[in-house]
């Protein structure tokens, strides 16, 4: 068992309150997932340049400097903002494969957490209230997030093992299910060159993704694909620089609950993580369709297809 | 008329008011306020009382109920219903999977729709969705009976045994050992008994029923090789 809850802002009157919404979601979500938790939010972007977030057991030790050494290794400038375990590097534009080659030199055990224009992810072992003061999630903005408390069935509860998984640029993945042929296709993947640390799971499902998507398809396309390679139970939330969407198997067992308002999209593992969202009583509150994949995007109209399950 | 607010009284404490209730009690009526989704809400009821909820509901509201009359002003969440014995359970909004699953007597009514697994094994209970139903509904249905206005999503039931199906809609597809039946006279006086009890305007002519071929009630020697 697990929790999700998503947040897609339509009024950007919202977007301050982003962080402290989720929170409150993330924090009901509890009794679903209480041994680990993260979260991926959609914030600012700055011209120029992009986003790395990184994690260390040891952040005083392995952050100190660290700016400076990357910067000397990209040649442009990098600014740092440490909170808690976590670091949100700011590297010149399309450095990204640069600067992670450099840090598996000069910091081999800081661990990268999220890549991409916008995205920043948060994730760590403990309650989600803990999870979330530490990183002080309520006083973030942005446009939409997602996040995950986990109750681990697949592998060991770890930093790396918590949600949302990096799938590419801007691009995440959080998992309510267990799948049960990841080991043959962590085979295949890391045949096909894709890395994959750890012996998750879920990785497994953002790391097919991610290598969908090298082939040449969209993510929406991806997802329809893993109707058909991912054995197991799955409702994926997976967050994208414009928007999220939501992807349920056919068996449709794990729980799903969305409610749409003029406002706001969200998404609940149970309705109980939506009740103090404003207006909630008025929504549109439905279930989302199995083997069918659900998209909103802040540059087009909402999407959804059906796939034969 | 009695009102609790769930929020401030507690799931326990609201549930403890509710099973204090004797037979001859004179507080037949409770309302619960604040909602808010919560899980059990009203389980385990025995007593001829009416409880109406006031908003959406989690898991396994109703279930185990027995003589209770429970009204869900919103949406139920999955198990609603789960094997209630006898009462009624009026939701207005739509249910969660698995609705009345195992559920041995007494009638659910849905308003909208009803997700998933809608009656799988129900054996006994009435369940009657205004609106339509998802896939794998009445698995293994021993006894009772499923009325569906609108459309029954994917392998309708499956492995069922004598449990009745009637479906206004259309049919996505019919589970293993589950065909089409004549529609005799007995059994539109069944469904109109049905919907007259459930308040739902339809005519029992537009129903199609559904049943178990009977084909898996016995082993078939020519499949001894399959095992």
């Amino acid at each position: 068992m697990c929790g999700i809850v998503g947040l897609f802002l339509k009024d950007k009157s919202l977007e301050p309150e982003l962080g402290k919404m989720l929170t409150s979601m993330l924090i009901t979500m509890t009794d679903r997932g209480p041994d680990s938790a993260g979260i991926a939010i959609y914030g600012d972007e700055s011209k120029g340049s992009s986003k790395m977030t990184v994690q260390s057991d040891a952040p005083d030790l392995e952050f100190a400097g660290l700016e400076s050494a990357l910067s000397d290794a990209l040649g442009g400038t990098v600014s740092m903002k440490v909170i808690s375990t976590h670091a949100v590097l700011s590297i010149p534009a399309g450095s990204f494969e640069k600067a992670r080659q450099t840090l598996s030199e000069v910091r081999p055990n800081v661990r990268i957490m999220s890549r991409g224009d916008t995205l920043e992810i948060y994730k760590e072992v403990g309650l989600p209230k803990d999870v979330a003061a530490r990183f002080d999630v309520s006083s973030m903005s942005g446009t939409h997030g997602i996040g995950h408390t986990r109750m681990a069935t697949e592998s060991a509860v770890t930093t790396m093992g918590a949600h949302p998984f990096n799938t590419g640029d801007d691009q995440c993945l959080v998992h309510n299910g267990s799948l049960s042929n990841h080991n043959s296709l962590r085979r295949k993947l890391r045949r096909e060159g894709i890395h994959i640390e750890t012996e998750n799971d879920t990785e497994v499902g953002a790391a097919y993704l991610t290598w969908k998507m090298r082939e040449g398809a969209t993510l929406g396309e991806a997802l329809e694909s893993a109707l058909d390679d991912l054995d197991g139970f799955f409702t994926f939330l997976v967050g994208t620089k414009d928007g999220f969407g939501v992807v349920r198997d056919p068996i449709a067992c794990k729980p799903a609950v969305m409610a749409e308002t003029d406002q706001y999209v969200a998404f609940g593992s149970e309705y109980r993580a939506l009740v103090d969202l404003p207006g909630i009583e008025t929504a549109r509150v439905w279930e989302p369709e199995p083997a069918t994949v659900y998209f909103w995007s802040h540059n087009t109209l909402p999407t959804n297809t059906e796939k034969a399950a | 008329m009695q009102t609790v607010d769930l929020q401030e009284m507690g799931l326990r404490g609201v549930n403890a008011a509710l099973h204090a209730q004797a037979d001859d009690t004179n507080q037949t009526a409770w309302t619960i306020e604040n909602a808010k989704g919560a899980h059990a809400i009203a389980c385990g009821l025995d007593a001829p009382i009416e409880v109406t909820v006031k908003g959406s509901t989690g898991y396994y509201c109703g279930g185990m109920n027995q003589q209770a009359t429970i009204k869900i002003d919103g949406s139920a969440g999955p198990g609603t219903g789960e094997n209630m014995m006898s009462g009624k359970i009026v939701i207005e909004g739509d249910a969660s999977q698995y609705l009345g699953a195992t559920a041995h007597g007494g009638m659910i009514v849905v308003k909208g729709n009803a997700s998933s697994r809608c009656g799988i094994s129900m054996k006994g209970v009435n369940i009657v969705v205004q609106g339509n139903i998802g896939h794998m509904s009445a698995f293994m249905g021993q006894s009772g009976n499923l009325v569906v206005c609108g459309d029954a999503g994917d392998a309708l039931g499956d492995s069922c045994y004598e449990a009745r199906f009637f479906v206004r809609g259309s049919v996505k597809s019919l589970g293993a050992d589950c065909e089409k039946k004549e529609m005799r006279s007995e059994h539109l006086t069944l469904l109109q008994g049905l919907l007259d009890e459930a308040g739902i305007d339809a005519d029992p002519k537009d129903f199609t029923r559904y049943g178990s071929a009977r084909n898996l009630y016995n082993f078939d020697v020519d499949n001894a090789a399959a095992y």
